[in-house]
């Protein structure tokens, strides 16, 4: 087992962000949201509400959608996290910045890293998604600005572009 | 204030037995963090009084989901998303599939657990009206042994639980004995996903030539506890639903209720919402329980 720090000693974890392994010191209860933004200066994932609520902090944390702000350093370690930073590699991040552009699924930008990270992690598992299937994969993530339906029509509208040959 | 994570402790012994030793020999100093969905909310506030925390996020045993011919033992650090994608709980519990499909986004239910859920005891928990209906059994560990208890007697008063100050939810069975049954699930909230329950009903049902054979009924936010309506469910049993009897159970439910006001709701509505769930039920029921 790990030894156990005494309060206030920092550890060293591993995991590999956007595809590169990297090692951090921090101490265990660091919030891997604060991690990437300043300890590894990838800015893309957003502190909203810190409490799980609003989900502009979103990463994938093993492919799985999560709440940085809610998971501890050290709960991160021999993880694979992707940001948004890493998303430019993935198939879907050129539709889904298309049609956020075309449907104005973007305005003051700050829930928008969240909003692509849930749609792709939703279109991921789901080929063909229908509105309730986009509003509940979105349901964690909350906009100030649009007023959600040019979101959820951008969310639709990669799905449909994906579909077509 | 936020708070500073110089002051806070957290290990990660990464097995059952390590976790179990360390919580035994310096008991109640160990809060165990799963998800962390409740306890990284009250860290993030400030509001976590407990400095030692213990990761068993990590912890096989603890994450996985057995079926059985009789029964289907879930892990209590099995997420959300685990139990409402298995597809025994899907076709056999769809109030738990449902309830878990509810918790908070899709990013809470990739990090919630069951078992996080039950321990942390709270009245508005919403999977826990459905393991009152499934008659839920709750295996507790600990280095002394293993103990199984009814879910039903887990939580003994506002926000009180039987729980050992050195032992783990390790698991919550199911008996599958159920799926024969008219299921119905209504959360009553801001909204389904994303908010705390104004009221929460879980219920099921049989009907067999036109009479109620069988009614199970629980809800959350409407007592200290989350509640089954062991009375209501009495006077219904051998009954046909007509209007008189939906009076009945209507009058029965606010007997044994105990709703109070607080910032989500009044007692006032928390009681005419309550009849209202039960009265929808009983009409589905009568309307699409026979034929189940
Ligand atoms: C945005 C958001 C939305 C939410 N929406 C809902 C909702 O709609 N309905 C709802 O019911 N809840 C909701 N929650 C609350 C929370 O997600 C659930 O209660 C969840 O099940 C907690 O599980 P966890 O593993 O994250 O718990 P943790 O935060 O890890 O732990 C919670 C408590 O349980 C204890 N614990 C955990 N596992 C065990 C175990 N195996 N044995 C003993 N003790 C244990 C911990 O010590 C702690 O006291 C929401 C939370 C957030 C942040
Ligand atoms: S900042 Fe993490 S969910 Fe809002
Ligand atoms: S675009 Fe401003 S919060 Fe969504």
């Amino acid at each position: 087992m790990n030894p156990s720090p005494a309060a206030s000693t920092k550890c060293e974890f591993s995991f590999t962000v956007n595809g590169e392994a990297k090692n951090v010191l921090a101490h265990p209860m660091e919030r891997l949201l604060e991690v990437l933004r300043n300890d590894l200066g990838l800015t893309g994932a957003k502190e909203g509400c810190g409490e799980g609520e609003c989900g502009s902090c979103s990463v994938l944390l093993d492919d799985m959608l999560v709440n940085s702000c809610l998971i501890p350093i050290a709960q991160a370690n021999g993880t694979s996290v992707v940001t948004i930073e890493g998303m430019s590699a993935h198939s879907l991040m050129k539709p889904l910045q298309e049609s956020f552009l075309e449907c104005g699924g973007a305005q003051c930008g700050i829930c928008t890293p969240g909003m692509i990270l849930a749609a792709a992690h939703l279109l991921d598992k789901k080929l063909d998604p229908t509105l309730a299937d986009i509003r509940e994969g979105l349901a964690g993530n909350l906009c100030r600005c649009t007023g959600y339906m040019q979101i959820f029509e951008a969310v639709a509208k990669a799905a449909r572009g994906r579909a077509a040959p | 204030m936020r708070a500073d994570p110089a002051d806070y402790r957290l290990v990660s012994p990464g097995s059952l037995q390590g976790v179990l030793s360390l919580l035994a020999a310096e008991p109640a100093q160990w809060l165990p963090i799963a998800g962390g969905t409740d306890v990284m909310v009250l860290y993030s506030a400030g509001k976590l009084a407990n400095r030692n925390l213990i990761d068993i996020w990590n912890i096989p045993e603890l994450r996985q989901i057995e079926v059985f011919p009789d029964r289907i033992s879930i892990g209590a650090a099995s997420t959300y998303t685990a139990v409402r994608n298995h597809n025994v709980v899907a076709r056999e519990f769809p109030l738990l599939a449902t309830a878990a499909s509810w918790t908070g986004g899709i990013a809470n239910q990739n990090r919630g657990t069951l078992g996080g859920n039950i321990a942390n005891a709270s009245p508005a928990a919403d999977s826990l009206p459905a393991l009152l209906i499934y008659d839920a059994v709750l295996t507790l560990i600990s280095v002394r042994g293993e103990r199984r208890v009814p879910y039903r007697t887990f939580h003994t008063g506002y926000k009180q639980t039987i729980l050992a100050a050195d032992e783990l939810i390790l698991n919550i069975s199911l008996p599958r004995r159920f799926s024969k049954y008219f299921s119905h699930a209504r959360k009553v909230g801001a909204r389904n996903a994303q908010a705390i329950s104004k009221v929460y009903l879980a219920a099921l049902g049989q009907v067999a030539n036109g009479a109620i054979r069988d009614v199970r009924l629980a809800l959350g936010s409407v007592a200290p506890v989350p509640l089954r309506l062991n009375g209501t469910e009495k006077m219904l049993t051998g009954k046909e639903i007509a209007p008189s009897l939906i009076d009945a159970a209507r009058k029965s439910v606010l007997k044994e209720i105990r709703p109070i006001d607080d910032i989500r709701s009044t007692a006032r509505y928390r009681s005419a919402v309550a009849c209202n769930l039960v009265t929808e039920f009983l009409a589905k029921l009568a309307a699409e329980g026979a034929t189940a």
